[in-house]
Order: C-alpha cells, then structure tokens, then sequence
C-alpha cells in the first residue's frame, strides 16, 4: 500500500529573471529516503525551502502530507521536521535544555517531552552530558543530537538540507543509522547531500542540473541508465551539462 | 500558550547564561548613575587663582578674603610684579587672576568708581566663563553691601528663583538622561542583537519551519530585556532618591507606565534592526551609531536642543529619547501628572507604532 506523502507538478521559483527551480514534478512515498542531489547552485536548497513553508513558491503545486503548500502551511508545520545545513541548536544550552525546548514549541506535554526526551538520550548514549552545554560536544554528536531533535515530535516527514557536512565517515555512517531507523518508524526522509556514497544509501535520488530535475530514480537503475560503476560517475556525467555554478 | 512560555523561558536561559553581559547590563546603570553623580559635574570647585593687589587697602582684602571664603576658588598667592601673570599662565595651572590697581579703596570711596582687571584662561572657553561669572557675583555682592550703608536712592535688586530645583544640582539634568540612555542600549542593542543571533546560528529557519508563530518568536525574544529594563528603572530610582537624594516628585506609577512605553518603543527598534540585518556585528554598529549617539545628541541631555540648527531642531524630534527624556523630567521633577505629557506621549506611541508596521510587514516579506 503506498502512500504518496510529497507531490509536486510543475513547481517553480523565479527571483526576477533568475530561474532558480524550473518546473519540478516528482512525487515521494512515505517511508522512503529520497535523495536530492545537485551541483551548488543547482536549486536543491531553494526547492527544499517552498517544500518546507520558508519560501513561496512562484508557480506550481505541490502537497506536502496531502496539505496544500499555499493554503495549509500551518498543517504542513506541524506534521514536518527540518534540519539545515548550519548547525541548529543552540549552543549555551545544556543538552536537556535543547531537547525540551524543540519538544515544546512543537507542543508536546510535558509528561511527553520527559518521556522523549529520556528515550533519545538512552539512544543516543548521551547520558553523562545532559547537564553539558551543546557548544561542548563534538560536531558528530551535535549532528546526531540535531537529527533526534528534528524527528523528535514524529514528523511524516523531515527535509535534511546537507546534514552531515564537515563530518568524519564513521560519524557519517552513524547518522544514516539513525536516519534508517526513522525510516523504519515510517518518517519519509528527504535529503540533500555532496556525498556521493550517501546517495548510494538513498531508496531513490533525484539530479538537478540548473534548476531541472535531469534523472530520477533509484541508485542502482540510474547506474544502469547511465553505464556507469557509481553514483559519481552518474552525477559528473549529468553535472557536466550545467551552465551554472558558484 | 504554554509553548509561548516554554519560548520565553528559553530566552531567559540565554540570559542567565551570559554572566558577564548579564553583569554588564545591570552594573551600567549603577556605574553610570554613580559617575555622573560623583565624579562628573559641571560645577568648578577649588579652581586656583592668583592676585596681583597693588592696592593692599580694606577694599581689596575684603573682596579676596570673600573670594577664597567661596567653595569655587583657592587663592593661589600674591603676585610681586605684573610681569609674572603671562609665565603663571602659561605653567597651566592657575586658571584665573584678579588685579587690583593701586589705590583702588581710595577711587572707590572718593571717586565711587574701581576697577578690578579680571584674566581667565580661555583655553578652555565655558570653564572660562562660568568662573568670570562667579567672580563677578562675588564681587556685585560685595558692591551691594557697601551701598547698602551709602543709602543709595536707586537700587533693583533681582531676586532670583530657580524653579523645580533651587540648588542648580545636575542629578536634576543626568538621571533622566541616563535612564533613557541605558532603556535604549538595553533594549535596542540586545533584542536586535538576539534576534539577528537566531539568524546567524541558522536557528532561526528552524523556529521559522515549526508551528510555533513567528510574530510570538520576536514577542517572546523582547521579553526578557523588557523585564531587565523595568529592574533597571528601578535600580535608577533607588539610587536617585537614596544616593543622589533626588525625590521622584510625581507619581512613580506613572513613571514606570511611561518607561514602559519608551521601552517598548526601543524593543520595536530593535526587532526593525534585527529585521534589516543579518550579522550581529552589524546590528551592534548600527544600534551604537544609529541609536546611542543621536540619543546622546539629540536627547537635550547633554546639548540644549534649542541651540542646535533649525534642520537639527526638526530632526531631534524623531529621536524617541528626547521625548522621553522630556516625560522623566517632568514626572520627577517638576511632578506633573499625565494631563502635562500627553502629547510627549502620544508621539511615542506613534513612533512605536510605525516601526512595529514597518519591522512586521518587512518580516513577511523576509518570509516569502
């Protein structure tokens, strides 16, 4: 039974003349990790930003969780987490103090937020620095802390904008961790990455070249499609065409 | 609610966090309060000054026996010869030096007319002239003591009153200035500053994607320094009435209720720098220079704003401060009630209320 929890036709974004997303259609399933690759300056981060409610799209549909992107952003709100590119807790709080502070504004109760909040630090291993400030943790953590935050009031979705930038690989490999297990509960996971061997462990992926999608599918398929040995391959191959960059 | 709360705490966890600017903003009013009060003043006291009597007669050692009975000067010494004065000068230290002629009793008792040369050192031209001024009061008072046993037919003589405070004292000037001063750096520069932080930590876009309104994230971030600046009025207060002993002449409610205002006027300043900027640096640059200094300026506090250019004139008047400024004095001091600064009061009113529309509608569109 599939359930198509992010759709989008023909969705647009112009500032001025500048075309940044140029009629984007695809659609994700619930549960599944999408991968949103694509060259800086591609478009990936400006798409992602209309899916999240932080940018109003120019032209297009799209729903997010089936809520409408123009009408029910306050719905969509509630039902997405997000993690961005900077780092996104704050610093001079302890990490107790993050956690129940995301879990509020979320409002959850507060028998709820306990609850939680104990849970994650148990998964987490973070026992001995509830007490710490989060300024003191090493970046891998901070990240790992990050996602749990995000995914922390149950969200259909959340949209990672390059999680696991400056980030060493046996980090890496433990953030997918935790990104499958909330796979696994049925959080669709939407990505954005520079790794190519993380678009590998993505269910599909979709390539954007100059604010289009040029390939969309699942890793294997689009090594198939392109003759290639790997994920990098394809990408340079499709990158290559672009007239755009930083 | 409760998520407004939970938000509201948070901003609090901030504060406390941060000793030293926690520190900083609750020791500059005191500092302040106690440096103008103690150190800084406007009178001259114990000025030094020299006289070259070449009369030596009753006249002329009754005029400076009264000079060094004032609290303003400390005679110096006696000058032999007039070739002297230039190098005293010059050395730095003396500021003042009276002359007197030879025979000047004797001209004023036969010929009912003396002279007193009076040399300042201009270098530094108000200090100048306030003790001229005060050489010349001690002298007129001498001049009417005399005519007072000559019987003179004709005489006025002024009696001045100085209204609201009698003793000239300068607390009368600073404590309303430093109170607008301090609500103004408090609450401008920090809520433009912790707002701009979220920005810049990325934290913001998080708070902006959660259901949590953004129209509360901004309300609830003033919270804190609203509550810090009221204790900070307070403390002014304490100290004014106990340290300076300034009386609060009107009614304190009315103080607070006003303060309020002007500090709601300065946190709406705050989020439309917050709005317009991105980095914290520059939201600081721009709360000092664009806030503090024409508060200091322009707030009549520290310059009469009615010696200023006319086209300054006119701009004074969109400074939040001076009319503040105006509200404290005239609560505290001259203890007026609402019915004398409700115009003072509606003005800032409305320039609060044009930079809350203006940070609100560019909010949206920082949005879209």
């Amino acid at each position: 039974m599939k359930e198509t929890v992010i759709k989008t036709d023909q969705l647009s974004k112009r500032f001025g003349s500048f075309i940044a997303v140029d009629a984007i259609s695809f659609e994700v399933q619930k549960g599944e990790i999408f991968g949103f690759l694509g060259a800086n300056g591609a478009g990936k981060t400006t798409a992602m930003r209309m899916l999240c409610g932080l940018s109003v799209p120019s032209s297009g549909t799209a729903a997010i969780a089936g809520f409408d992107i123009y009408k029910k952003t306050e719905e969509i709100k509630r039902n997405i987490g997000y993690m961005s590119q900077k780092f996104s807790l704050y610093e001079d709080l302890t990490v107790l103090e993050n956690i129940s502070f995301f879990a509020g504004i979320y409002g959850l109760s507060n028998s709820a937020i306990k609850e939680k909040s104990e849970a994650l630090i148990t998964r987490l291993g973070l026992q001995k620095e509830v007490k710490k400030l989060v300024g003191e943790l090493p970046l891998g953590w901070k990240q790992k802390l990050s996602f749990s935050v995000a995914v922390l009031h149950e969200p259909k979705i959340v949209f990672l904008d390059e999680p696991t930038g400056g980030v060493d690989p046996v980090t890496r490999r433990q953030f997918w961790d935790l990104i499958y297990e909330a796979s696994e509960k049925g959080i669709t996971v939407f990505v954005t990455t520079h790794y190519m061997d993380e678009a590998e462990y993505c269910d599909r992926i979709s390539i954007m070249v100059d604010g289009r999608i040029s390939a969309l599918d699942s890793p294997s398929a689009l090594k198939t499609q392109f003759k290639a040995a790997t994920m990098d391959e394809v990408f340079y191959e499709l990158a290559r065409g672009a007239k755009r960059g930083d | 609610m409760k998520q407004f709360i939970n938000f509201v705490r948070k901003e609090f966890a901030h504060v406390m966090r941060d000793r030293k600017t926690l520190l900083i903003l609750f020791g500059m009013p005191v500092a302040q309060i106690l440096i103008f009060g103690f150190a800084l003043t406007n009178e001259l006291k114990n000025s030094k000054l020299i006289v070259f009597d070449q009369a030596k007669d009753p006249a002329s050692q009754e005029i400076i026996a009264r000079i060094e009975a004032s609290r303003y000067f400390e005679v110096e010494r006696n000058l032999s010869n007039a070739a002297q004065l230039e190098s005293v000068f010059k050395e730095g230290k003396i500021k003042m030096a009276l002359v007197f002629p030879a025979g000047f009793n004797a001209s004023l008792l036969h010929g009912h007319h003396a002279q007193i040369q009076v040399i300042a050192d201009a270098s530094d031209p108000n200090a100048a002239n306030m003790l001229t001024n005060y050489v010349s009061a001690i002298i007129q008072d001498y001049q009417r003591s005399l005519s007072k046993s000559s019987l003179s037919p004709y005489r006025i003589i002024p009696e001045v009153r100085m209204l609201y405070n009698p003793q000239l004292k300068g607390a009368h000037n600073f404590v309303p200035g430093v109170m607008a001063l301090v609500l103004m750096l408090v609450c401008v520069m920090m809520t433009a500053i912790s707002i701009v932080k979220e920005k810049e930590t990325g934290t913001m876009e998080i708070l902006l994607v959660s259901p949590f309104k953004p129209i509360l994230v901004i309300i609830s971030k003033t919270i804190p320094y609203l509550i810090l600046s009221l204790l900070n009025v307070g403390s002014i207060l304490l100290l004014s009435v106990f340290v300076l002993d300034l009386p609060v002449n009107g009614s304190v409610l009315l103080l607070f209720a006003e303060s309020m205002l002007f500090i709601s006027t300065c946190l709406t300043l705050g989020i439309f720098i917050s709005v317009k900027t991105s980095s914290q640096q520059v939201a600081m640059l721009i709360s000092l220079m664009g806030m503090l200094l024409p508060t200091i300026l322009f707030s009549g506090f520290m310059f009469p704003i009615e010696n200023m250019p006319y086209l300054l004139q006119l701009f004074s008047n969109i400074v939040p401060a001076k009319w503040f400024y105006i509200i404290v004095k005239s609560i505290m001091i001259k203890g007026l009630g609402f019915s004398a600064i409700w115009k003072e009061t509606l003005i800032l009113v409305a320039i609060t209320a044009v930079l809350l529309i203006i940070s609100l509608k560019s909010f949206k569109i920082r949005l879209a």
